[in-house]
């Protein structure tokens, strides 16, 4: 019994990392209508900026926060500026190819850089560190900040998005660009905000990705399907529903693995494919929050 | 006043010289046997394969506006049940590859009826989860080698034909045919009907949809009908390799990467583009792939700086600047005044 | 005579190849009312969302407060003083109706209109500026877009089609608060397909066939004759 107690919470902990994957996909389709394949390898990216930071600079992986989100945040307002926003109309095929090429390019580009070879962020005493929830029941330290992370994450987009001005401009442009731009909002600006603000929810989720496991170039796609299927479960366009989307996954791959390791991922997809099949909206479509 | 008669045609004068040119190129690729040295024809062979995977991803998102990035599913698939075939079941390998067809088709509809809740973007997504779950469900399949996988047992090669020689050539005719076939399946199909159904929904998809065309019809019958293709190719491909692995036969940049990035350079939409495209492709891989990790990079900045500057692909632009068509596939409107005596108007 | 304020200079104006507009030219003296009538398809849309910045002309110009403004982009003309209620309203659905007039003042011009101001001349939407903006009735969904234009402070407001779809009665109570608009300098330009609410609300009319200037007055010189010889083109 506490056997699967302990199982379900851990990939309840887990799912905190892939709900973070699927917040910052979501911010953007729901922005922009825009389906990132380079998600995945953005995440990864993040992951190899911060074994930069913290190796040249001496800082612990969470530290190293501070410089590897305005970072990634800088490079997606550029992408989107500079080449995503070509990208946008009517047609589907522009954004969708022109991000799988992107996803070549970043994961090629990180093995010449890098190499195929495994690397993890090395985040010391606190990895180890456990303590005890109820009897036989224990929680990792490090998973147990991850999820707290991920919650605060969701309820700050969550906020952002229906208590800002910035979050305002999201929704109008999100509703109807050309009024927008009658507002007086550039449309191009609050695309590219949308992605550095994606992109700085992937930075915090590739440190976490990188200090929680071994990672290489070609882990992206996998990151992408993860997030993707917790917008699917969770249900397009709500915030919160990707952290329960991203839970039941996590969850669905703990069970998965414990029956049979070769079964982790699977259990995911056929999830994800049952919540497909028989209630395609996922579990919670739009709330009002 | 005049009449005006008018005819519909499809071949135009460029039309007809392409016609021409393929006869004879293609009688000089079936005799490639006798001309070509082994190397020759496994490249060749390849080529043909990758002409036929990419004709078929084009029809898909080029013509159906179906954009997957899941046709490894159906590669892998294929290929799978090729060996299982004949290594479970005893089947010739030549007759297996026209098994998997159909069985891949029938397996393609359930397929199809989960992704299509799928809209767009997310569609493309979700077809990549299917081929995931396919290769991992193939990496449980232990009598085909698991995750390691495994290699067609001597005896069924041999069964092929007796000599080395004999089965290259049997395989690069079958690479062949199969390729021309796909390749007039996909004229044939773009000439009928339903090809004047598929340019409707490309050009508008809401018009088409008011105008009586059943655009999910069609689109099911489409991706359907391209499952049926990709996994025969599929199942050539690994008789030619010789050998699968859940991971080679269910590779995202070999059978879906490189599709795209073939059919994008080329033109899509564009029956053309992707022969093209194969051609430049072969030619970048033969000169950068020395560059290892490079040349994939550069695959990748070349077909985003087509798909922005250039989005009808290399075909376009010259089809565009000639009014070039190698087969006879758009339709002309052929106007011709006759004199009539002067009927009240 | 002053320069007007705004001096839209014989422009043309294409969707694709098909030319909406030959060779338009209009003025706006500050604090005038001025009228822009014409059967459907006459290109008053058309010469509106050009103004604004959503369309730009092939030819001529578009002179605002002395500067050209016929190639800047929607959200650069907003901030220069020109603001657009589109025809149909175009509320924000996701947004509550206080949410859609704050986004007006997203361009931050300085000036007098703020909610406060709104709510007064539109109690009813102080009432419900909670509420998502859908639930609200087509004639107050006007005024909430005539709100969240004026939260720009503009020096310059363009009104589309004010009165498509309501009802004559919600019509006249909306046109009873222009003045109170105007009050304070603002120019209007207003296109209209109800002539006689038209006439009485602007000094200044202009009348568009096909894409063309077919007739040019003060309202109250025009004959009931000339402008509907100039509205059907007969």
């Amino acid at each position: 019994m506490t056997e699967w107690l302990n199982i379900i919470l851990q990939g309840v902990l887990i799912g905190g990392l892939y709900a973070m994957f699927a917040a910052g996909l979501s911010l953007i389709f729901g922005v922009m209508r825009l389906v990132n394949i380079a998600h995945g390898d953005l995440i990864v990216l993040a992951a190899y900026v911060a074994l930069m930071v913290t190796t040249s600079l001496g800082l612990d992986p969470l530290t190293s926060l501070v410089l590897v989100v305005p970072a990634m945040a800088i490079i997606g307002y550029l992408l989107q500026r500079l080449l995503l926003n070509r990208t946008l109309g009517d047609d589907l095929l522009p954004p969708l190819l022109v991000t799988f090429g992107l996803s070549i390019i970043i994961q090629n580009g990180l093995l010449e850089w890098f190499t195929a070879d495994s690397r993890k962020l090395q985040a010391g005493a606190i990895e180890v560190q456990t303590f005890q929830v109820m009897q036989g029941v224990w929680v990792g330290a490090l998973p147990f900040i991850q999820f707290i992370v991920a919650v605060a994450v969701i309820a700050g987009l969550q906020q952002l998005f229906y208590r800002t001005a910035l979050g305002r401009a999201f929704r109008a442009t999100s509703d109807d660009q050309s009024v927008a731009q009658l507002m007086g909002l550039d449309t191009r600006h609050v695309f590219a905000m949308a992605m550095a603000l994606s992109l700085a929810v992937v930075a915090i989720a590739g440190v976490f990705l990188a200090v929680r496991a071994n990672f290489d170039p070609s882990i992206g796609p996998a990151r992408l399907i993860f997030g993707f299927e917790a917008v699917i479960i969770g249900g397009l366009g709500s915030m919160w529903g990707t952290l329960v989307g991203g839970v039941i996954l996590g969850v669905a791959q703990a069970i998965g693995a414990q029956i049979d390791p070769g079964w982790q991922l699977l259990a995911g997809h056929i999830t994800f494919l049952v919540i497909l099949a028989v209630r395609p909206q996922g579990l919670f479509p739009k709330v009002s929050g | 006043m005049s009449v005006v008669s008018h005819t519909v045609q499809h071949a135009t004068r460029s039309s007809r010289i392409g016609v021409a040119l393929i006869a004879v190129t293609l009688i000089a690729l079936a005799l490639a046997p006798f001309w070509g040295d082994r190397q020759t024809l496994r490249l060749l062979a390849e080529v043909y394969a990758f002409v036929a995977l990419a004709s078929l991803w084009n029809l898909l998102a080029g013509y159906a506006g179906l954009v997957s990035v899941g046709q490894q599913a159906f590669v892998g698939l294929g290929g799978y049940l090729l060996f299982w075939l004949v290594i479970v079941l005893g089947v010739h390998p030549v007759v297996a590859i026209f098994v998997a067809g159909p069985v891949a088709a029938l397996i393609a509809i359930p397929v199809a009826a989960l992704t299509f809740r799928l809209r767009g973007a997310y569609f493309a997504i979700g077809t990549w989860v299917v081929a995931e779950v396919f290769r991992l469900l193939a990496s449980q399949i232990s009598v085909l080698g698991g995750g390691s996988g495994i290699s067609l047992p001597a005896a069924a090669v041999i069964a092929m034909a007796p000599t080395r020689q004999a089965r290259e050539f049997e395989i690069y005719w079958l690479a062949l045919a199969l390729t021309v076939i796909v390749l007039a399946a996909i004229v044939a199909l773009l000439r009928s009907r339903h090809g004047l159904a598929l340019t409707a929904i490309r050009d508008n998809e809401l018009a088409a949809q008011s105008s009586g065309i059943g655009v999910f019809r069609i689109k099911i019958i489409i991706y359907v009908l391209v499952a049926f293709g990709t996994s025969m190719v599929g199942a050539l491909i690994f008789l030619q390799k010789l050998r699968i692995s859940p991971d080679t036969a269910f590779s995202v940049n070999d059978w879906t990467a490189f599709v795209i990035f073939i059919t994008v350079i080329g033109g899509i939409g564009r029956i053309e583009g992707p022969i093209i495209g194969t051609i430049i492709f072969f030619i970048m891989r033969q000169t950068l792939s020395d560059l290892g990790s490079l040349y994939l990079l550069i695959m990748g900045a070349v077909a985003i700086v087509v798909m922005l500057w250039a989005p009808k692909g290399l075909w376009g632009l010259i089809a565009e600047r000639y009014g070039w068509q190698a087969l006879p596939l758009q339709r002309h409107l052929v106007l011709k005044p006759t004199k009539t005596s002067g009927r009240p108007s | 005579m002053p320069d007007p304020l705004l001096d839209i200079r014989a422009i043309d104006v294409f969707y694709g190849d098909f030319q909406a507009l030959f060779g338009v030219s209009l003025r706006v003296n500050a604090g005038e009312v001025v009228a822009v009538i014409g059967a459907n398809g006459a290109g008053k849309s058309t010469l509106l969302k050009t103004i604004a910045g959503l369309m730009h002309p092939r030819g001529g110009d578009i002179v605002f407060n002395g500067a050209p403004v016929g190639n800047a982009p929607a959200f650069d003309v907003v901030k220069r003083g020109i603001a657009l209620v589109p025809e149909g309203r175009r509320l924000f659905p996701s947004l509550s109706v206080e949410e859609n007039l704050l986004i007006g003042a997203q361009s931050k011009r300085p000036g007098s209109w703020n909610l406060a101001r709104i709510y007064e001349l539109f109690p009813v939407l102080a009432e419900r500026r909670h509420l998502p903006a859908p639930s609200l009735s087509g004639g107050q969904q006007q005024m909430a877009a005539i709100g969240r234009a004026l939260m720009s402070n503009p020096s310059l407001l363009l009104c589309d089609e004010i009165s498509l779809g309501l009802a004559p009665i919600i019509v006249r109570d909306i046109y009873a608060r222009l003045p109170s608009i105007v009050g304070e300098g603002l120019s209007v330009v207003i296109v209209e397909q109800d002539i006689a609410q038209a006439l009485k609300a602007s000094a200044q009319v202009y009348c568009l066939q096909e894409g063309r200037v077919a007739l040019q007055g003060e309202a109250h010189e025009l004959t009931r004759e000339r402008i509907s010889a100039a509205y059907f083109g007969v």
